[in-house]
Formats: structure tokens, C-alpha cells, sequence
């Protein structure tokens, strides 16, 4: 389909690191069924490094592709390397995403961060909260 | 295999609106306002389509208008009653909540120049009876306008008791007979149809070209000026190959209508016998009175436009009334009026049949669909918490 891109239907029909990590050291979900797109996130750090990234997503294609193209973006980085992981840099990593598809990225990003804060709130490591910001309003909710 | 089980959006031309279409493109190219014998072929020609559709409605020839298609139809007509009303003082229209965009849209614009709509509620039984609309007629009401059949969901409106009570009560009625016309026996006479869209795709005829039926009396508005095409209410050349095109195949789709819908109900109710053995789904529409080709369902914790994707690649063509498919960010009006919350409504999928699917056709569905449903299933965090008990089942 035109719609997308080859790299996204790959992303799509091949999704990489679906799954769980029952015992994920930080676990980030964002979106809500209402909307039609969910993405939960499983991290399992050691020493700084994610080791095990795993997603299960609800949601259009390019929400699972986002999903896969976002973990393996992270997969075997250092958790400030994972932060600085933008939606930009998935959607280009994707070969670009249609302009009404782009929250897909933005969710990716959003459930990666939200995880890595759960890992921080998990195992005490400060971190400036002013970079998590609560859930912004988009038409979604509106 | 590639399964076409997408026939409500458009269909296959049959050869036979093709072959009645080629003559008007090189041979008979003539303008049938013109006085030469050129443009007097083409005046013919446009004159036995007009015979073949109107003797496909029950009417006679001067009450059929051709158009663009089924959404100006719709526009139309509804415009056209509403003007009367308005002359009378009469700004009141009755409808139903899931009437297709040509309709409700219309509605809208006519809304914010004061005329008051009633949306009949559909949640009953996925469809409407004759008596919301008489409960609903008041002194004001100048039009109903409700669909034959849905489009997404299947159901079959009630149309010639609906049509009794609007006579009776002296109410023009409209009905988009869009996904009807040469599928489900229409006579506007007998069943007190006041006015009536088809379109030309929906029954193996070309895109690009739909009829309006007028009762004889009931005066049009214009949409379009200019030459006195269309007895002076629908300027603009005529499209003489795709209005041949349509009557060829609404005239063929009428003579084998009863043949083709006993074939495509023993193909749907397979398909939605089949389909409703996967886990948590439920069956939009009414499952009684229903389209001959229309399967519907929902399926909780899946999204529908990853679901259509899947099964375009694996040869399946399908549709879904998913926010993502419907370009917004809400699911499909029809799926949420008949009362499907957003969760579920996302996971909608729709397949509509024709009289050229097979039994092979529909065993490859069977096999795929639920076998899709799974594996997104799988990747679900909706579906995950749904089986842990953090989130409870709806369907």
C-alpha cells in the first residue's frame, strides 16, 4: 500500500521485540483504548545498559511499526542515550510516516520515557522532572 | 488468491456495462442536445436509459434525473424538499443517526440555516421502525429522509411502512437507496417513495454517475445552472457512456436479483456463522433483515486499519469503520449511533460480498481472518489486560 512506507510495512509485518518482560526493571504505557492506540513498553536495564527492550501495542500499523523501529533503536544503549531518542528520529528511521500518522512516533517516545522514569522512581535515581510532563493535551483527549 | 469482499465501496464493472458503455466513446460521441443525427443517436441512447432504470424503480422515465452520482442525489433531493418546506413554513426533518456522510452533512448545512433535524435512535435492534418515525412527524415537518439499507453495518430499513405513514401524514420521503438499487426489490411507487438515490458503482456499473427519482410534481432545486439538460434541473453535458454504462447494469443486476441475493445470503451467513465463533465479537446490524452481501463485525482489543492491512497482504480486501481508517479521530458515526463505545468500535471490520465471490472465496476468509484477530490479538496490551482481569470484556 502507498500509504506507507517499505520500511514501515517491514516495521509492521515483521514486528521486532514483541513481548513482555515479566521482570522488567521499567514498564511505560501511554495512549488509551478510546483513542485507538495503545503502546506499553518492557525495559530490562543493567549497569545503565537496556538490555531487553519488548512492546505490545494496540493500535494502526504504523503504531506497531513506530513500537518496532522504537526498540530497536534503544536496544543495547545506555539509558541517556535512550532518553535522548526523539519521535523525529523514529519517524525518519521509518522512512517517514503519513503527517496524520505522526502521533504514532510521538506515542513510541512517549511510552520509551515513560518507562525509563519508571525505572528511575523504582530504584531512587533522581532526575529532573521537568522532562516528563504530564500527558499535553492533544485533539485526542480534546 | 485475492479475495474482493469490499463490494459496498465499489465493485467490478460487469462486462455488460462495459460492452453498453464503448459505443458512446468513439462511434456515438454526440452531444444529445445537439440537432444532427450524431447528437440524435446519443438523445437516444440517453432516452432507453432512462426507460431501463425507471422500469427498474417503478416509475416512469420523466421522474428520473441522472447525476454525478449517489451523493448529489442525496444533496439534492434533501435541499430540494427543504426549500418547499421553508416555503411553507415547515423547517422540520426526521432522519436517522446513521445515515451516510451525503445525508448528514447536507442535514448540517441545512441545520445551521434553522431548520430543526430529528435523528431517529438506532441502537434498537441496529435499526429503525416505521412507528420512531410517525411518533417523530410533527406539524413542521417537511421531510424524511432515511437510508434503505446501511452501508456499513447491513441493516434494512423498514422503507414501504415508512413510506405508508409518510403518506398518510402528507411528509415527502427521501430514501439513499444507494447500497439498495439491484440488490433488494425497490418500487417507488408501491412502497410511497417520494424520491430516491442510486448510485452507479455499487451494482457492477461505472463510477462517476447515479440517478435521482423524482415523483412527478414535487418541484427540484438546482444544484448546478447552466443549459437545459435534465428536463432544466441538472446542467451540464450528459454523461452518456457512464449513464448507459449504469442502466446496462442496474437492468442486469434487477433480472437476476433474486438468483444473485439467494447465492451472496448462502455466502454471507457462512461468513458470519464462521466469524462469530472468534472470541469476543459481536455482529453489527440487523441480523435479520440484512443486506444479501453485508458481514460486520466488531472484535474487542484489536485496532481495524492494522487488522486490514494484514489482510490485504495475505489477499484479502476489506473495509473497517477504525478512527484510522475513516481519517479522523473518531471511529465510524454508524458503529458509535448503533451503540458500539470507541474501544470496540476500532476494531471493526466490515466485508461486503458480491455474486462474484466463491465457497473458496470464503473458506480463505475463514481461514485468515481469525487467524489475523489472533496474532494482533497477541500484541495487544488491551487484549493482555481483557484476559488478566484488569480490564473487563465489553463484548
Amino acid at each position: 500500500m502507498a500509504l506507507y512506507s517499505e520500511k514501515v510495512m517491514d516495521h509492521f509485518m515483521h514486528p521486532r521485540n514483541v513481548g513482555v518482560i515479566e521482570d522488567a526493571s521499567g514498564v511505560g504505557e501511554v495512549g488509551n483504548a478510546k483513542c485507538g492506540d495503545i503502546m506499553k513498553i518492557y525495559l530490562k536495564i543493567t549497569d545503565d545498559i537496556i538490555e531487553d527492550v519488548k512492546f505490545e501495542t494496540f493500535g494502526c500499523g504504523s503504531a506497531i511499526a513506530s513500537s518496532s523501529m522504537a526498540t530497536e533503536m534503544i536496544k543495547g544503549k545506555s539509558v541517556q542515550e535512550a532518553m535522548a531518542l526523539t519521535n523525529k528520529a523514529v519517524a525518519e528511521a521509518l522512512d517517514g510516516l503519513p503527517a496524520h500518522k505522526m502521533h504514532c512516533s510521538v506515542l513510541a517516545e512517549e511510552a520509551i520515557h515513560n518507562a525509563l522514569k519508571d525505572y528511575f522512581d523504582r530504584n531512587g535515581i533522581p532526575y529532573d522532572k521537568s522532562i516528563f510532563p504530564d500527558c499535553e493535551h492533544c485533539a485526542h483527549c480534546d | 488468491m485475492y479475495v474482493y469482499a469490499d463490494n459496498a465501496a465499489t465493485t467490478a464493472m460487469s462486462q455488460t456495462a462495459i460492452d453498453a458503455m464503448l459505443p458512446y466513446f468513439k462511434d456515438n460521441f454526440g452531444n444529445p442536445s445537439s440537432l444532427h443525427s450524431v447528437g440524435q443517436a446519443a438523445r437516444e441512447a440517453l432516452d432507453n436509459a432512462r426507460d431501463k432504470v425507471a422500469a427498474c424503480l417503478g416509475c416512469e422515465a420523466r421522474e428520473i434525473y441522472f447525476t454525478s452520482g449517489g451523493s448529489e442525489a442525496d444533496n439534492q433531493a434533501i435541499i430540494s424538499a427543504a426549500r418547499l418546506g421553508a416555503r411553507k413554513g415547515k423547517k422540520h426533518i426526521i432522519s436517522t443517526a446513521f445515515e451516510h456522510h451525503a445525508v448528514l452533512h447536507t442535514l448540517a448545512k441545512l441545520e445551521k440555516e434553522g431548520f430543526d433535524v430529528t435523528y431517529l435512535d438506532v441502537r434498537q435492534g441496529h435499526n429503525i421502525t416505521a412507528q420512531q418515525v410517525k411518533d417523530a412527524i410533527r406539524e413542521d415537518t417537511c421531510l424524511v429522509t432515511v437510508m434503505y439499507a446501511n452501508n456499513e453495518i447491513g441493516s434494512i430499513l423498514p422503507i414501504p411502512q415508512i413510506g405508508a405513514v409518510c403518506r398518510e401524514a402528507g411528509v415527502l420521503f427521501h430514501t439513499d437507496a444507494v447500497q439498495a438499487a439491484g440488490h433488494l426489490h425497490i418500487d417507488v411507487k408501491e412502497q410511497n417513495i417520494d424520491m430516491l438515490s442510486l448510485s452507479g458503482h455499487k451494482f457492477h456499473g461505472p463510477k462517476g454517475v447515479g440517478a435521482l427519482y423524482v415523483r412527478r410534481g414535487i418541484a427540484l432545486t438546482n444544484l448546478i445552472e447552466g443549459g437545459a439538460q435534465e428536463r432544466g434541473k441538472r446542467a451540464g453535458t450528459e454523461n452518456i457512456a457512464g449513464i448507459c454504462g449504469m442502466a446496462a447494469a442496474l437492468e442486469e443486476a434487477c433480472a437476476h436479483l433474486d438468483e444473485n441475493a439467494a447465492k451472496v445470503t448462502a455466502l454471507r451467513d457462512r461468513l458470519i456463522e464462521g466469524l462469530s465463533k472468534i472470541p469476543h465479537c459481536a455482529l453489527n446490524g440487523d441480523p435479520v433483515n440484512r443486506l444479501p452481501g453485508n458481514v460486520s463485525f466488531c472484535f474487542e482489543g484489536i485496532e481495524g486499519e492494522s487488522l486490514l492491512l494484514l489482510l490485504d497482504m495475505k489477499g484479502i480486501a476489506a473495509s473497517s469503520g477504525s478512527a484510522c481508517t475513516s481519517g479522523s479521530l473518531d471511529p465510524s458515526h454508524v458503529l458509535l449511533a448503533i451503540g458500539r463505545v470507541h474501544d470496540v468500535a476500532h476494531g471493526s471490520l466490515r466485508l461486503s460480498l458480491c455474486e462474484y465471490n466463491t465457497e473458496e472465496e470464503i473458506d480463505h476468509i475463514l481461514a485468515v481472518v481469525p487467524e489475523v484477530v489472533q496474532y494482533l490479538r497477541n500484541m495487544s496490551p488491551v487484549w493482555r489486560d481483557l484476559q488478566t482481569g484488569k480490564r473487563q470484556y465489553i463484548l
